[in-house]
């Protein structure tokens, strides 16, 4: 016996209450998981909510086709050490059969497509509560979200018609065909993520450190013209640049930044310094500045 | 890292959002991005200065109506704080959002428009910071470039504030004045040149001298347990640990406690966090305990030190604030949520409502409406555990829930 005192940090311990009222309150529910830090963050903290129990239900994965490969070998091994079950669907199913229409050109991106493979897929397990890694400070939109935010049965979110969260009371009372999206880590912003991962030394995908890579640059933002998803004009020049990537999305619309931070410590470092917000690096942010709010109503994450 | 979260309230026009974008421009807590997008949208509008409201009004309408409409958070951090805004709307119509945002706060801004002095909105802005017991209440003296700065007009507005606070039930609170313009940056992060009177502190090291530990409610230890761990693996084969997070004070092991609402005795045999066991858990942790005994314990139980039950009951009374287009009337039933217990309610007397402009109250109404505040009875399915409001905030208050529509419908502050 340690003669030792815990006292959990409060963002830490509002995400493992939020986690384990998920559980008490929902009959099915399911963590979706891209690979990202945010998602792997969540791991972590579903795994102190039950422990020494294993975390009490799937991970889901809505693959858009366009991921990094050091993400997918990531989130292949990580369910496997915690053996969990790992759901994958892929959008690119939906464009085979032709239910989405997949866009071209420029600035053509994948991100709008995954709500209908989201959608189809609750629908097909039936889950009633879908945790995911958003975060308030990411987007003006998402600073309104719930952390039990209600959707109907076409996933869309009706921000005039929010449930009151007051104190800590999480109400998860649902009718047949709505469900719950969950955010555990609503309260943190990028800092507060990056600086749990440092301190609980949780392993992340490599493309988050500096490394070298073959880029183009538009629009003042650097690409990776390492792979054919990423659609680049014969006149745009590839040079080879140290970067990293501070979100794994859809290859497609993740800009990577010039970075000399090869491990934990120097990411921290550099987030607190930064000048960039974590969304500026997303293209599909930048049609426009009601893009998020948009997207929300149609069902999207 | 100390987290404070801060509730805003204030009028239509009061400048929160100009003041927030302050905070935030002054504390560089904006990045490039976004700060461009500000400068952009500033000139687009053809103003001559940085609309730092830019920054917080979230959703498409509000722009439209230039009016902030629902609950939005906001994050910065000083070397030595993170900060927490919920920032929530001055209208009439929404006291309900500002009840929500101040739910979760521990301090509280209150603007005051110095040109307009203290109108019927800072009453109850007021009488809802006192309500909730929010400890450490600013009143920020706004625009005071519009009235010359002028050490009068303030003083007004501080002996009108004064005198509200004399009146008020809850005396444990702290009040700290300060005059200041947002869009200029007077008395926000820097100290202003133009109110030499003036000898406080700026807003900003008001905010980050507060003490988080001091003005977190501390009363006697509470443990709803929130679900029962049975990990059934070989290793931990008889492993029948309570998952929960402790409310008011500290846990240690061996610790002889009470198991609400059975009054079943056992003792603390392991605090387990992850992978470790702790002699000592603080309040405001979500941990795991198992007890000696081998005692019936499931979700919306509650564990307490022996010599500290708090009251079980069936019934009891409170203050409600309603937040439903329908109203509460007497004799309805709802669902009540009590932390991570749930049982029915019926309302089985609703005794006044108490006017928020302190003028009050309005005896045996036939209902309770939409961003109303009063007094009710409840009647309930089973009994619960709980203690007054003004003992422990978290095992004082509860929720109503709609049974037809699912919805939060009301908060309650149990006396």
């Amino acid at each position: 016996m340690s003669h030792t005192t815990i006292q959990v940090d409060a963002l830490e311990s509002e995400a493992i209450y939020i986690f384990r009222e998920v559980v008490a309150q929902f009959e099915k529910p399911v963590l979706l998981f891209s690979g990202g830090k945010d998602s792997i963050t969540l791991v972590r903290l579903a795994q102190k909510a039950f422990y020494p129990a294993k975390i009490p239900f799937p991970l889901m994965h809505i693959d858009t086709g366009h991921n990094f490969p050091e993400t997918i070998e990531f989130r292949d091994r990580l369910t496997k050490e915690l053996g969990v079950e790992l759901i994958v669907r892929n959008v690119q199913d939906n464009i085979d059969s032709g239910r989405v229409k997949e866009e071209t050109g420029r600035y053509a991106s994948r991100n709008m497509l995954q709500t209908e493979t989201l959608l189809d897929a609750i629908e097909e397990f039936g889950f009633d509560a879908c945790i995911g890694g958003a975060r308030r400070d990411e987007e003006k939109a998402r600073a309104k979200e719930r952390i039990f935010s209600v959707r109907d049965d076409f996933g869309q979110w009706d921000e005039k018609n929010q449930r009151p969260e007051v104190f800590d009371m999480l109400n998860g009372k649902i009718d047949l065909g709505q469900n719950v999206r969950v955010f555990p880590i609503s309260n943190w912003t990028e800092l507060d993520v990056w600086s749990y991962i440092e301190q609980e030394e949780i392993e992340i995908p490599s493309i988050y450190f500096a490394h070298k890579r073959k880029t183009f640059v538009r629009d003042g933002m650097i690409w990776s013209a390492d792979d054919e998803v990423v659609y680049r004009d014969e006149e745009e020049e590839v040079v080879e640049r140290m970067v990293r990537f501070r979100t794994v999305g859809d290859m497609s619309c993740t800009a990577a930044v010039l970075s000399d931070a090869i491990d934990i410590n120097k990411v921290v470092e550099e987030i607190r310094d930064s000048s960039i917000s974590e969304r500026g690096a997303r293209i599909d942010d930048k049609r426009s500045e009601a893009a998020m709010e948009k997207r929300k109503q149609q069902g999207y994450f | 890292m100390k987290v404070l979260k801060i509730a805003t309230a204030g009028s239509v026009d009061d400048g929160k959002s100009t003041l927030i974008g302050r905070i935030l421009y002054d504390t560089k807590s904006l990045t490039d991005d976004k700060l461009e997008a500000i400068e952009e949208k500033s000139q687009q509008r053809g103003f001559d200065y940085l609309d730092f409201s830019l920054a917080t009004d979230g959703l498409v309408a509000e722009r439209e109506q230039g009016i902030t409409i629902d609950v939005a958070h906001i994050y910065f951090s000083t070397p030595s704080k993170s900060f927490i805004i919920a920032d929530t709307p001055g209208h009439i119509e929404y006291t309900r959002n500002m009840v929500t945002g101040a739910s979760t706060a521990q301090a509280s801004i209150v603007l005051i428009d110095a040109r307009n002095g203290v109108v019927e909105q800072t009453y109850r802005h007021f009488f809802i910071n006192n309500l909730l017991r929010i400890k450490d209440v600013v009143i920020a003296v706004n625009k005071m470039d519009l009235v010359d700065y002028s050490e009068e007009k303030y003083n007004v507005i501080k002996g009108e504030i004064e005198y509200l606070a004399s009146k008020s039930e809850y005396k444990g609170q702290n009040l700290t004045f300060i005059p200041l313009s947002a869009l200029k940056g007077d008395n926000v992060v820097a100290k202003s040149d133009n109110m030499s009177w003036y000898q406080g502190e700026t807003l900003m090291h008001h905010l980050e001298a507060l003490d988080t530990e001091d003005i977190n409610d501390e009363s006697q230890t509470r443990f709803p347990v929130q679900t029962v761990i049975r990990p059934k693996t070989e290793e931990y084969h008889d492993f029948r640990g309570y998952a929960g997070k402790i409310y008011g004070g500290d846990f240690e092991v061996g610790d002889e406690v009470a198991v609400l609402p059975s009054l079943t005795k056992s003792k603390i045999k392991t605090i387990n966090f992850f992978d470790k066991e702790y002699q000592i858990a603080k309040r405001g942790s979500s941990v795991t305990i198992t007890l000696e005994d081998n005692v019936n314990v499931s979700r919306g139980d509650m564990l307490v030190k022996t010599n500290e039950e708090p009251k079980i009951a069936k019934q009891l009374d409170a203050t409600i604030c309603w937040m439903d287009k329908e109203p509460l009337q007497a004799s309805q039933k709802y669902y009540i949520k009590h932390g991570v217990n749930d049982a029915q309610a019926k309302i089985t007397q609703l005794s006044s409502i108490i006017k928020t402009d302190f003028s009050g109250i309005e005896e045996n109404p036939s209902e309770l409406e939409l961003n109303q505040i009063g007094d009710v009875q409840l009647k309930l399915s089973k009994p619960l555990a709980f203690d007054a409001y003004k003992n422990n905030k978290s095992n004082g208050s509860f929720i109503l829930i709609n049974p037809k529509t699912n919805n939060t419908v009301g908060v309650g502050f149990i006396k």
